[in-house]
């Protein structure tokens, strides 16, 4: 099998293990948060439960995270948004650790005391913040980091097309222009800033013209596809590494859950995600690697049970990991 | 032998960044104007034409990609000094300061370290308004996660700067640009010192006694320490004996000397250049009122400081608002003369 077969399975493998570790959040999220048990007048309480407060899940997205990280190293540094998950599993960041975070537990990757959207991940190079537009400067930073030291080594800022309005985009693209910086820009448009639709919000149909004004390429991918993904990120990370700069690549991509869990998506048609899903890019990758002959019944049996066992032991550690302390609260405010 | 020589306080910055630079091969320093034009105020003079553009790199007015860039170039191992022209500037790019510099180390548990030193100018007394004048150390001081060096003169500022640029966390050092010794603009002659020139390092969290006294004790930093040694110099020829403390750093803060002295004096004067309200001066009053039980007062405490209103332009209203030699003086006299609270 060539190397880009062999990240072909990688691509399905880890889109199959996003999407159900997104659908088993879905449901875990839930406990604890429904009537009888909370408030009576409720019909929701965002802050019981073992998971608990906003949780942003990326079901749908996984073209976008894992076409990009397909060609990453474990050098190569990842900054993410609100909206992690797909990003940080396709890093390769550890399924339990991660899980445990959002648990607020003491074997969380921050101990607890980050939770879903502040995920980090140094040993992995991932990193993530709930503030929108805030994974570009960083990645700038990383991408300096990288040059300074005379590796090959790259960044990339996910993004959404919401973002993409904010000063920090626009900075980060000038300032990563004018210093050359081996980073790529990744516009995940999945058409809603939270409930604002992209043609309300933004001047220009594709952020990715916005290129133009900062003397970069800008690659439009209109489809939710992963090889179309893995296809232009593989260009622009290679530019990268060669020295030529950076790159903004904005890939249309589909939501399929709410902004958050609990989010009653008054904003969209109801028929709209069931729309969305006739497209779903898991059985379109699964198709092209049958085309292919890497996959068939059996492959793809061991695959999605391996994923499965995977998942349920992150969850399984999550669950049973111990609380940090409370006066642990007081540590690591400063290293 | 430590040779030591007399320099400005922006020469003396400028020296400890370019030391750290020839020890390190992580430190490099950006913001706008410090390559060619070597800072605004001075404490990059002399650095590019010394260590290059790789290392002194002129950035984009773009503070929040550049603040950014140095959070994310430190979470990688590199020392980035980035300086913020203005504090009062901070409004560009705050997000990038509390939310993120300031928090990554703790929400990750302690796992991501993140050493850069945020410098920038504070200070008014010279007609600059509103928006150019402004000290806000307590805004910083306020937000977890952020050590605050505020330093006071030449000396203190190069010990100081070594120790932030070898921390591994984010240091806001903040120079007032009235004892920066700026040859175009009038500063405080006590802020330029005798300085070694062999690299040493000042510690956080250790006041500095500037002046012994037994009547009453003036805590301040920065520049209003120069006002406060004027004034307790003018103050001895009517008898009273003040003990002048210059904090040097807010966070970590120094409150061990602040009641060792107050227990000796009896009397509390904090002379400060920030607002009056919800900030410095009602921390250390709040630091006495805590410890009501091992000090005792001879007078109620009292505090001078911006009161609550945007720096003016106008020389008489800004020298107004400002604490001035004359008010740390009168104050002195009011403490002397109050009577002990009942």
């Amino acid at each position: 099998m060539t190397s880009t077969e062999q990240r072909m399975l990688w691509m399905y493998e880890t889109m199959i293990e996003i999407r159900e570790y997104e659908e088993t959040m879905a449901t875990v999220y839930l406990e604890g948060k429904l009537p009888p048990n909370i408030q009576k007048g409720l019909a929701f309480d965002i802050g019981s439960g073992p998971v608990p407060g906003e949780m942003h899940l990326a079901a749908g997205q996984e073209p976008v995270a894992v076409g990009v990280c397909a060609h990453l190293k474990k050098e190569d540094t990842v900054v993410g948004t609100h909206r992690p998950h797909h990003f940080a599993i396709a890093k390769g960041v550890p399924l339990k650790p991660m899980t445990a975070e959002m648990f607020g537990k003491e074997t969380g990757l921050g101990r607890g005391k980050g939770g879903h959207m502040h995920l980090f991940d140094p040993e992995h190079k991932f990193s993530c913040s709930g503030i929108i537009g805030a994974s570009l400067p960083p990645a700038c930073g990383a991408a300096l980091a990288a040059k300074k030291r005379r590796k090959d080594w790259v960044a990339v800022a996910f993004f959404g097309e919401g973002a993409s309005n904010q000063g920090s985009f626009h900075e980060s693209l000038n300032l990563a222009a004018v210093w050359n910086l081996p980073v790529i820009f990744v516009c995940e448009d999945n058409k809603y800033a939270i409930s604002v639709e992209k043609s309300d919000s933004t001047s220009v149909a594709w952020n990715a013209d916005r290129a133009a004004s900062y003397n970069m390429p800008g690659v439009r991918i209109d489809q939710n596809d992963a090889l179309a993904v893995y296809e232009a990120a593989g260009m622009a990370i290679q530019r990268a590494r060669m020295g030529q700069g950076p790159t903004l690549i904005e890939i249309k991509t589909d939501r399929y859950m709410g902004h958050f869990q609990g989010d009653g998506e008054a904003y969209r048609p109801s028929n709209e995600v069931a729309e969305l899903k006739k497209n779903d890019p898991i059985p379109r990758l699964a198709a092209h690697l049958r085309k292919q002959g890497l996959l068939d019944d059996a492959l793809d049996h061991t695959i999605r049970a391996r994923v499965s066992e995977r998942i349920r032991e992150a969850y399984d550690y999550a669950r049973i990991s111990p609380y940090p302390k409370p006066e642990d609260a007081l540590l690591h405010v400063f290293h | 032998m430590t040779q030591a020589q007399q320099l400005t306080m922006a020469a003396a910055i400028s020296q400890s960044i370019s030391q750290e630079i020839e020890l390190n091969q992580d430190v490099f320093v950006l913001g706008e104007d410090i390559g060619k034009y070597g800072g605004i105020f001075g404490a990059t003079g002399g650095l590019l034409a010394k260590h290059g553009k790789d290392r002194i790199m002129d950035t984009p007015i773009s503070e929040t990609a550049f603040i950014g860039t140095a959070i994310g170039a430190a979470a990688e191992g590199m020392r980035p000094i980035v300086e913020l022209m203005f504090v009062d500037f901070f409004g560009v790019c705050m997000d990038m300061i509390y939310n993120h510099m300031a928090k990554n180390t703790y929400m990750s548990g302690g796992n991501v370290k993140l050493p850069v030193v945020l410098m920038c100018a504070i200070g008014g007394g010279y007609n600059d308004a509103a928006q150019h004048s402004q000290c806000l150390y307590g805004t910083f001081a306020h937000v977890p996660g952020l050590k605050v060096v505020v330093p006071s003169n030449a000396y203190d500022a190069k010990g100081l700067m070594t120790q932030a640029i070898r921390d591994d966390n984010p240091v806001m050092f903040m120079f007032h640009k009235g004892i920066m010794g700026l040859p175009w603009m009038a500063y405080y002659e006590g802020s330029t010192t005798e300085v070694p020139e062999a690299s040493y390092t000042i510690p956080f969290g250790k006041a500095n006694i500037v002046r012994e006294g037994k009547d009453v004790t003036i805590v301040t930093l920065s520049q209003m320490v120069h006002k406060a040694v004027i004034a307790a110099d003018q103050l001895s020829k009517e008898g009273v004996s003040a003990e002048v403390i210059d904090l040097r750093t807010l966070v970590p803060l120094d409150r061990e000397s602040v009641l060792k002295s107050v227990r000796k004096t009896g009397r509390l004067l904090v002379a400060d250049e920030d607002y009056l309200s919800f900030g410095l001066s009602g921390e250390i009053a709040a630091l006495i009122a805590e410890n009501l039980d091992t000090v005792s007062l001879k007078a109620p405490v009292k505090r001078l400081a911006v009161p609550d209103v945007p720096i003016p332009y106008s020389r008489p209203l800004e020298q107004f608002v400002i604490p001035q030699v004359d008010s740390i003086a009168h104050a002195m006299r009011q403490l002397m003369s109050s009577k002990a609270p009942a």
